[in-house]
């Protein structure tokens, strides 16, 4: 299987600040909006380096998502900051109306997403996002794998045309992906190859699927690792032709089992190939204060949980 | 000779308007009555407020529609319900074909029940319907006119119960805390709503010293006489410019033009029966033509 070294340990927020930094300096267009959180989405450095068109709102979500839309109207860019859950279930019918069904071209970024928030515990870990916005029509739903990723991905939405909701977390995590890997939003990675089954993963949990991977790999089980960091539009090709070599899925996300990346990818096997799946998601409950690793254990998203659920894949083929 | 006075000229406009006005009341009771649903009653209070800034005050290219509408003054319907009214002033400004109305809430229809932009419709900018969202948007389009260095001004309209949203509360404190001075903020002050009288609903209170406390200029215009309309959105415009967004606390009448529909909150979403409408009608001159 390909190996990947752990570069770094660094916050998928951290890789979002660093982006919109970059994308600010490219494109004048772009605007950034925060809702009170700017020191813990990152967006510091591109406030400081363009107070014109940064605009700190308060705690105030509804207004902030609204006002994106508007600027949308005279050609800007906005990027919205603030935590996952403020992002999506606090601001739904806004989202909703004043930019999906508007169309307009608004970058949602949303941090602390899942479990992996940690400490701050179930109010604040959204575990019911990426659903929330997967079945908003025309919304792109991005979950990128690592500090790296998501600076790309932070870059690659302004030239992604219509609304999109990115999402990324809190803790240091490890930072695997090459940072000259190429990215396209839509266009899942292939991570490692492999014959006996697939374990497609997004987020944080890209990690735990390759760490998973290497442990099979020990079994003599090889598994194909895939790093879905588009949720939608999702890349239907690369999961029909994995599952054409492997005949069976485990979907790995820090999500609730309902409505998320497992649920996306069942929908193409049930369609196109129907082969077995098994779901490392959390079993429809709200998440509790703890640290982020002792959480992903305790929820069942850990390296041994996707393991296991691999095994019971394959046996159900 | 003179040139004409201030006066003369705006007494000729004011006719011109008042027909152009009720020519858009007829209109809005026949789609109302052809679909048998819509709200007639807010479209009615708010109509010559709407036949002001689009037939005077609006510097706006009907024709030739873009969305981000780069050098003209921008309008944003934030209590989309009053659709028909909407719809009515822009087929007539030369946005789209005065045929459309026909199609008002129907299949297919590019004149959704509320103003969308999913289906293409020229001069909707902005979906509304569910209500309180549409400050927000204002803000949001006044700041890109300032980031961009546009001198056009933003205008937006919402009801009174609408206030009752959260949301509404939050864009006031946006754009006093952003100094948004390009935005004409208006609100349909009928008193009226849905289930009853606002105040029996949910009272707002003081109205004028609540605004003012979020630090808006507030002024009050009496929505059903256009010399008064026309001279409030006169004032309004002078108090831009000076680092305070400008709400007009705009008097109206709920069903304005229909004896029947006026005096209750009845009339908010209730489509006449033919009887009804023929009596709608015969208290609103056809000027224009009907569509």
């Amino acid at each position: 299987m390909t190996t990947y070294p752990v570069l770094d340990k660094k916050d998928t927020r951290s890789g979002f600040g660093e982006g919109l930094l970059e994308v600010g300096k490219q494109d004048d267009r772009v605007v950034a909006l925060c809702a009170d959180l700017t020191g813990s989405l990152k967006m510091d450095a591109f406030a400081k380096e363009f107070p014109d068109r940064f605009f700190q709102v308060g705690i105030a979500e509804a207004n902030m998502m609204g006002m994106a839309a508007g600027m949308t109207i005279g050609g800007k860019i906005p990027y919205t900051g603030t935590f996952a859950n403020f992002s999506t279930g606090r601001v739904y019918d806004q989202v909703r109306q004043s930019i999906a069904y508007s169309g307009k071209n608004v970058k949602i970024c949303a941090s602390h997403a899942g479990l992996t928030l940690g400490e701050d515990g179930a109010t604040h870990q959204i575990l019911e996002d990426i659903g929330l916005m997967r079945m908003l029509p025309g919304m792109a739903v991005v979950v990128p794998a690592d500090f790296n990723q998501t600076k790309q991905a932070t870059m690659a939405l302004a030239d992604h045309e219509g609304p999109v909701y990115l999402r990324f977390g809190r803790p240091k995590w490890p930072v695997f992906i090459p940072a000259d890997m190429p990215f396209e939003i839509g266009k899942a990675q292939v991570l490692s190859e492999g014959t006996d089954v697939t374990l497609i993963a997004c987020g944080h949990l890209v990690w735990k699927a390759l760490e998973a991977a290497a442990e099979l790999e020990k079994q003599g089980i090889h598994a194909e690792v895939i790093n879905m960091h588009t949720i939608k539009p999702l890349d239907e090709e690369a999961v029909l032709a994995s599952v054409g070599k492997t005949g069976c899925v485990v979907t790995c996300e820090e999500h609730n089992r309902y409505g998320g990346l497992g649920e996306a990818v069942a929908q193409v096997l049930t369609t196109h190939h129907g082969v077995p799946q098994e779901f490392v998601a959390v079993n429809d409950s709200f998440g509790e204060s703890g640290t982020p690793e002792e959480l992903l254990k305790k929820y069942g998203l850990d390296t041994p949980d996707v393991v296991a659920a691999a095994r019971r894949a394959i046996k159900r083929k | 000779m003179t040139a004409p006075s201030t006066s003369t000229a705006s007494s000729t406009s004011v006719k011109e308007l008042q027909s152009i006005a009720s020519q858009v009341r007829r209109d809005i009771v026949r789609m109302v009555h052809a679909c048998q649903s819509g709200h007639p009653g807010g479209s009615l209070g708010c109509t010559d407020y709407m036949v002001a800034l689009y037939f005077h005050v609006l510097r706006h290219d009907p024709e030739n529609f873009t969305m981000d509408g780069i050098g003209e003054d921008l309008f944003f319907l934030s209590n989309g319900h009053i659709s028909p009214l909407f719809y009515s002033v822009l087929a007539h400004s030369g946005y789209f074909p005065l045929e459309e109305l026909n199609t008002f809430r129907r299949l297919n229809s590019r004149l959704q029940g509320h103003p969308t932009t999913h289906e293409g419709l020229p001069g909707v900018r902005i979906a509304s319907g569910s209500l309180g969202q549409g400050l927000s948007v204002a803000v949001g389009a006044a700041l890109a006119k300032k980031l961009n260095g546009d001198p056009s001004l933003i205008y937006s309209l919402h009801g009174d119960g609408e206030l009752q949203e959260g949301q509404v509360w939050e864009a006031a404190m946006a754009a006093a805390g952003k100094k948004v001075d390009n935005l004409i903020s208006t609100v349909d002050w009928n008193g009226r709503q849905i289930d009853g009288d606002v105040d029996d609903v949910m009272p707002l209170g003081d109205l004028h010293a609540k605004w003012t406390a979020f630090g808006w200029e507030v002024m009050e215009m009496e929505g059903n006489d256009m010399a008064s309309v026309l001279q409030g959105l006169e004032q309004a415009k002078g108090l831009t410019g000076k680092g305070k967004p400008v709400m007009i606390l705009m008097r109206t009448e709920m069903g304005k033009g229909v004896d029947f529909m006026e005096g209750s909150h009845k009339w908010h979403g209730v489509a006449p029966n033919d009887a009804q409408l023929e009596a709608a009608l015969k208290q609103l001159p056809e000027t224009l033509g009907d569509y």
